[in-house]
C-alpha cells in the first residue's frame, strides 16, 4: 500500500486539520507516514500545501515527487490546479468548488471547471454548502476529505476513527458534526462521480 | 515512551525533555518556532519546570542558555538560521569556554527562503566555531540525537549545534521516545575561572584547547553511528549525503543505494570514509541541503586530488540555490522522473498579504498618503507580517533587511539628508532588536519618524507573546524619546484623519519622534474568540 497525497489551499482553510485525521487514521493502521507542511508567512492568505505519504514501508522523502501524488485533496478549485505537476497521469483531484476570491485577478470560474473536466478523475463540490446543511460551515474541510475517503486506501471507519480522536478535545457536539460533513461529503461525491 | 507522529520540531522539544531538560532559551523563528511551543504546551515539561518562557532575542536566548549550563544544568536554544547570526558573539565564544551541563543549540535553516531574508548555511558557521554539528536526516534521527546529544555535549565539554532544514522541521513522521531521564543537580564547572573568564591569558589557553579538540571530535564524527557508509556495485560514482540529502536517494532507490553512499550526518567531517569513497569511486556527487561546504573542501583549490571528479551545486550538476527535492535529485541519477501536467495557464499567482481587518493595514494606508506628500520620502521597514507591505495594494515600504534594522537604516539615510526618513517595525522586532538603535537616534537628535505598529504579538510566527507588550511607551520614554513627540493611536479607518494629522506633525518635527499605532492582532484575536467557546 501506497498513497501520496497533496492537499491544498489557501492559508486558513483548515488543510492541516484534513492532515491530522488521516495521519490519526495511519498511524492507527500502522502505517507510515510523512507529511511535510508549510508554516510561516506564506500562512498569510497565500496559496498553502502539504505533502502526506503513507505507505506500508517505511517512507524515505517528506517532500512527494512530481508525477506521484495519486490524489490531491484541496479546498479551493483554483488551488486544486497549481499542484498539477504532483499528479499521477491517472490521480484523482477532489476540490470544494467555491473560490477563494482574496487576490485581483481571480480567473474566470468556466476557466477552472473546464480543466477540471479535462482531466481523467475529478471531483469538485460546494464544500461550504454542503457542510452548512450538515450543521456548520467550519466543516467545509471535512466535508472535502469525506468526498476523498474513496482515494485514500485507509478504510472509511478507520478515518472515523481519526476524526473522533482529531476532535474529541473540543466536544462530542464537534466530534458528530465532523462526522456528519464526511459523510455528507462522501455521498455527494458519489452523486457526482456517478453523473460524471 | 511509545510511537508518535511528530513534526521534526516536535521530535528535539520531547527528546530534550526526555533527556533531562531544565531550560529551553528561544526567540520565535520559522521554521524553529514548534520546538519552544511543544515544549510551553507540554504538561511534562511543566511537571519537571522546565524554564520555556520566549526571550527577548537569540543572543540573549543563547547567553542564558550557557548560563543554565554553566549551573550544571541542560539547556537548549533555538533559533532559526539568521538568528543565529544575533546570537553569534555568544556562539563563537561559547566554543572557547565550552560548557558545564549538555548544551544543545538548534538552527532551523530554511533552504528556498520560503519564510527567509536568505538561505544562509550554518553548517559554516558550526564550522567557524569548530564545534561538534550533527544534522539528522529523519525525525527519528533528531529525537535520537537530541535525546543523546546532551551527553556528548558535557562529555566533550563542547556546546553541540543541531543542524535542521525546512523539511526536517515541519515534516511529520512516527518517532519512538525514549525512558525519561532526571535533570541534573547544580554544579559548578571545577575549572570555571579559567575557562569561563575569556581574558586574553585565558581565551589563548582555551583557544589552544578547542584546536586540540578537533582531533577527538573528528574521531567522534568516524565512529559515528550517524555517519553509514552503504558499499554498493556501481563503483562509478560515489555518493556523499548530509542530512535529510540522504533521502532523496533512497526516495530514487527503494531497495538500497545502487552506488556506494556515505550518509553523514555529523560533523566535523568523518575523513576515514571519505577517504574510503574516493578510493573506490573515481567520481563523487555531492548532495547537501545549503551551500557546497563539502563539496568546496573536497575540490579544493591547489594540491587537490586531480584524478578525482567531483560533483555538486559548483558544477552545475545541480542548482546552485535553493533546497533538494527528490526530483531534482531523480533528474541527476539519471532517473525517468516528471511531471504527467503543468500548472494550467489560468491559475493566477496567490501570494501572502496582511490578513482583513489588520491594523497593519490602517496604518499603511494613513501613512502612504502622508509620505506622497514628500517627494524624498523613504520607508525603511523590518521583519514581520508588516513587511507585506511591500506587495500590492500598499507598496508603502523601500527596505527590510533585517531585525532592527529599520531605525538603524532610517537614522544613516537621515544623517546623509534623506527627508522624511520613517522606520515602520514591529513591537517585538523592536524589544528584539530596535531598542538600541533608539537609543542611537536619541543622542543625536536625529531626524527620524518611528513607527511601532504594535499588535501586541509576535504575528509572523504564529501569535507568541511579545517582549514589551504594555511597557513600550515607558521603554521609549526611558531611552529618552521626549513625551510630546510620543503618540498612541488606534489604527482604525474612522481615525485616518487624525493618524495622517499626527504623522504629518511629526514628520515635520526635526528629531526622534515615535508614533504607536496599537491594535490587537486579528489572528490572536480569533484565537482567542476559538479557545473561549
Amino acid at each position: 500500500m501506497k498513497t501520496d497525497i497533496i492537499l491544498s489551499g489557501v492559508g486558513g482553510q483548515g488543510i492541516l486539520s484534513i492532515a491530522a485525521v488521516i495521519g490519526e487514521a495511519a498511524l492507527k493502521e500502522g502505517l507510515y507516514m510523512k507529511q511535510a507542511e508549510v508554516h510561516g508567512m506564506s500562512q498569510r492568505g497565500g496559496d498553502v500545501q502539504s505533502g502526506l505519504r503513507l505507505s506500508d514501508r517505511p517512507v524515505a522523502s517528506d517532500l512527494i515527487p512530481k508525477g506521484q501524488a495519486d490524489l490531491i485533496i484541496s479546498l479551493e478549485p483554483m488551488e486544486s490546479l497549481r499542484y498539477l505537476p504532483y499528479l499521477k497521469q491517472e490521480g484523482w483531484v477532489v476540490t470544494g468548488s467555491q473560490p477563494y476570491l482574496n487576490i485581483p485577478d481571480y480567473p474566470d470560474m468556466e476557466e477552472i471547471k473546464a480543466e477540471l473536466g479535462r482531466l481523467p478523475h475529478s471531483v469538485a463540490l460546494d464544500a461550504e454548502q454542503i457542510a452548512t446543511e450538515a450543521g456548520s460551515v467550519r466543516a467545509a474541510n471535512i466535508v472535502i476529505l469525506g468526498a476523498a475517503t474513496p482515494f485514500i486506501g485507509i478504510e472509511y471507519a478507520k478515518i472515523e476513527e481519526g476524526i473522533r480522536s482529531i476532535f474529541r478535545r473540543k466536544g462530542e457536539d464537534v466530534v458528530q458534526l465532523n462526522l456528519r460533513a464526511l459523510r455528507a461529503g462522501l455521498d455527494a461525491a458519489g452523486r457526482i462521480t456517478v453523473n460524471h | 515512551m511509545g510511537k508518535h507522529l511528530f513534526l521534526g520540531d516536535e521530535a528535539i522539544a520531547q527528546a530534550a525533555i526526555d533527556a533531562g531538560l531544565s531550560g529551553v532559551y528561544a526567540y520565535p523563528g520559522t521554521p524553529s518556532t514548534e520546538i519552544t511551543e511543544y515544549i510551553q504546551d507540554s504538561d511534562m515539561a511543566k511537571s519537571r519546570g522546565i524554564r520555556s518562557k520566549w526571550c527577548v532575542n537569540e543572543k540573549t536566548a543563547l547567553e542564558a542558555a550557557l548560563g543554565m549550563s554553566y549551573a550544571g544544568k541542560r539547556a537548549l536554544c533555538c533559533m532559526k538560521h539568521v538568528g543565529l547570526n544575533v546570537a553569534a558573539d555568544c556562539f563563537m565564544n561559547a566554543a572557547m569556554s565550552g560548557v558545564n551541563g549538555g548544551l544543545i543549540i538548534v538552527t532551523a535553516d530554511d533552504p528556498s527562503m520560503h519564510s527567509s531574508q536568505n538561505e544562509q548555511d550554518n553548517r559554516v558557521l558550526g564550522n567557524f566555531a569548530m564545534i561538534p554539528m550533527l544534522e539528522p536526516s529523519n525525525q527519528q534521527e533528531a529525537y535520537d540525537m537530541v535525546y543523546g546529544g546532551f551527553e556528548m555535549s558535557e562529555r566533550l565539554g563542547y556546546p553541540v549545534l543541531l543542524r535542521i532544514t525546512t523539511r526536517m522541521a515541519h515534516s511529520r513522521a512516527g518517532v519512538e521516545t525514549r525512558p525519561v531521564k532526571p535533570q541534573r543537580p547544580v554544579s559548578f564547572p571545577a575549572d570555571g575561572k579559567q575557562r569561563f573568564i575569556l581574558l586574553p591569558v585565558n581565551a589563548r589557553r582555551r583557544f589552544r584547547a578547542l584546536l586540540k579538540a578537533q582531533e577527538t571530535f573528528a574521531l567522534e564524527s568516524e565512529t559515528s553511528p550517524y555517519n553509514t557508509y552503504f558499499d554498493a556495485p556501481n563503483r562509478e560514482v560515489g555518493i556523499i549525503t548530509c542530512g535529510i540529502g540522504f533521502n532523496y536517494i533512497a526516495e530514487n532507490y527503494p531497495d538500497g543505494p545502487e552506488h556506494p553512499t556515505l550518509k553523514i550526518c555529523q560533523y566535523p567531517l568523518p575523513r576515514k570514509q571519505i577517504e574510503q569513497l574516493a578510493a573506490t569511486c573515481r567520481e563523487i556527487l555531492v548532495l547537501e541541503e545549503g551551500y557546497p561546504v563539502v563539496e568546496e573542501l573536497l575540490r579544493g583549490i591547489a594540491g587537490g586530488d586531480r584524478s578525482l571528479t567531483v560533483h555538486g551545486r559548483l558544477d552545475g550538476t545541480l542548482p546552485r540555490d535553493g533546497e533538494l527535492t527528490p526530483d531534482i535529485v531523480g533528474k541527476t541519477l539519471g532517473k525517468d522522473v516528471g511531471a504527467c501536467y503543468d500548472v494550467p495557464g489560468v491559475v493566477a499567482q496567490r501570494p501572502p498579504c496582511l490578513c482583513a481587518g489588520c491594523g497593519h493595514r490602517d496604518l499603511y494606508s494613513a501613512l502612504n498618503e502622508v509620505a506622497g506628500e514628500y517627494e524624498g520620502a523613504r520607508v525603511f521597514s523590518d521583519i514581520g507580517c508588516y513587511t507585506l507591505g511591500a506587495l500590492p495594494p500598499f507598496q508603502a515600504i523601500d527596505s527590510c533587511i533585517d531585525m532592527g534594522a529599520s531605525i538603524t537604516m532610517a537614522k544613516g539615510a537621515a544623517d546623509a539628508g534623506v527627508f522624511p526618513a520613517v522606520s515602520v517595525i514591529g513591537d517585538s522586532t523592536f524589544t528584539h532588536s530596535g531598542m538600541t538603535g533608539l537609543l542611537d537616534c536619541v543622542n543625536e537628535q536625529t531626524p527620524v519618524t518611528i513607527i511601532i505598529s504594535d499588535n501586541e504579538t509576535t504575528a509572523m510566527t504564529g501569535g507568541q507573546d511579545s517582549a514589551g507588550t504594555g511597557r513600550l511607551e515607558a521603554i521609549c520614554l526611558g531611552i529618552g524619546v521626549e513625551p510630546e513627540h510620543l503618540h498612541v493611536m488606534t489604527p482604525l479607518k474612522k481615525n485616518y484623519e487624525e493618524m495622517k494629522r499626527i504623522i504629518r506633525r511629526e514628520i515635520e518635527y526635526r528629531g526622534v519622534s515615535v508614533l504607536i499605532p496599537r491594535r490587537e492582532c486579528i489572528q490572536s484575536l480569533k484565537r482567542k474568540h476559538t479557545a473561549k467557546k
